[in-house]
């Protein structure tokens, strides 16, 4: 089995779960920004965390032999401190050329205020001037699907913006049409309370097909599985399904996505 | 066996909710009219359910009060950060 973790908060986690990861087949993994579980105090927290991403967390992850990338942002649960963030998005420049970096993320809504989408649209705005790759966090629970379709049409009004190079994450049964439809690629969380189960994350691959889907465990400091795809693999098995599809799903979509991004190497993984 | 013990236990909670005293409340409500949409029949019961805890609205909020979401879209005195 060979997986890519394309969603993991590695910074929450223990090395046991390093090692647990790169035993069950992981060849790499994406670390977006996000929200630490409190609000940080100042934008030199930011800081310090942009550092942690793209300087420290890489070096722990080498240690397992794992290629680690990263995302970088102020997440929408900060933005609606506009001043905060203005800040913050004055620091991401200078680590965009970091060599671990693979875009702006994970960027979004969470409650679906003015001045999130405020936000989203000044990092949308950063992400079409540099060319850069998109990693979108959709809102949870009832909020999803009016910022899903917010976040598509902020996305849509950039022409810079290229669907191909975004990932709408989080999706579920009542946004995943919508992202697939207008061209971007769909991630899909698997979390033991809300957003995916493995069981539903298969449902909607057999319904909707394996183009342009990924799937992650999104593990962070929450309630939260860091080893989600190699169990939702297993799953995919019992139902039957062909190892080429398997690993489509689960390494060759990472791959064909971030690779858009020169700085992600093809892992050289064993199938 | 699964979809059994799953349904056993949604009726329990039920039962539970139905013990208890207070007002109604709105996440429950809506869990209501979510089951309803179980019987329907049709290939999109999971989107269906969603939809129904969803914010039908489509305009931005004038602003977050709260950081979490809560299950079910309190309608627009719960937006306003009344409830
Ligand atoms: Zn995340």
């Amino acid at each position: 089995m060979r997986y890519i973790e394309p969603h993991g908060h590695m910074v929450s986690r223990t090395t046991d779960d390093y090692t647990a990861m790169v035993s069950a087949g992981c060849e790499a993994v994406c670390e977006p920004a996000f929200w630490a579980g409190f609000d940080r105090s100042s934008a030199d927290g930011f800081y310090d965390y942009f550092c942690q991403l793209t300087e420290h967390e890489p070096k722990r992850a080498a240690k397992f032999g794992l290629p680690h990338y990263s995302w970088l942002c102020i997440n929408p649960k900060e933005s609606e401190d506009v001043g905060l963030a203005n800040e913050v998005l004055s620091l991401i420049p200078d680590f965009m050329d970091r060599p671990n970096v693979l875009g702006i993320g994970e960027i979004g809504l969470n409650k679906n205020s003015r001045n999130e989408v405020q936000v989203l649209e000044k990092h949308v705005d950063l992400a079409g001037s540099r060319d850069q790759l998109v990693l979108v966090h959709t809102p949870h629970l009832e909020d999803k699907r009016k910022g899903t379709r917010l976040i598509l049409d902020v996305l849509k009004s950039d022409s810079r913006i290229r669907p191909e190079r975004c990932i709408i994450d989080h999706v579920e049964e009542h946004t995943i049409k919508m992202v697939l439809d207008e061209g971007f690629w769909a991630g899909m969380t698997l979390y033991p309370e809300s957003k995916c189960s493995p069981a539903r994350a298969i449902d909607m691959l057999e319904i909707y097909g394996t183009d342009r889907i990924w799937m992650n465990s999104a593990c962070d400091w929450g309630v939260s599985v860091p080893l989600a795809v190699p169990q939702t693999i297993l799953e995919m098995r019992r139902r039957g399904h062909a190892r080429d599809w398997v690993d489509q799903v689960a390494f060759q979509n990472p791959v064909a996505f971030m690779r858009q991004s020169p700085k992600f190497q093809v892992p050289s993984g064993s199938h | 066996m699964d979809a059994r013990h799953k349904l056993v236990d949604l009726a329990a909670f039920m039962d539970r909710v139905n013990r208890g005293e207070g007002n109604p409340d709105f996440r429950y409500q809506a869990f209501l009219e979510a089951v309803k949409v179980l019987g329907e029949g049709g290939n999109s019961r999971a989107a269906a359910v969603l939809e129904v805890f969803s914010d039908p609205t489509s305009e931005p909020i004038a602003s977050a009060t709260t950081k979490a979401a809560c299950g079910a879209w309190p309608g627009e005195l719960g937006e306003s950060g009344a409830n």
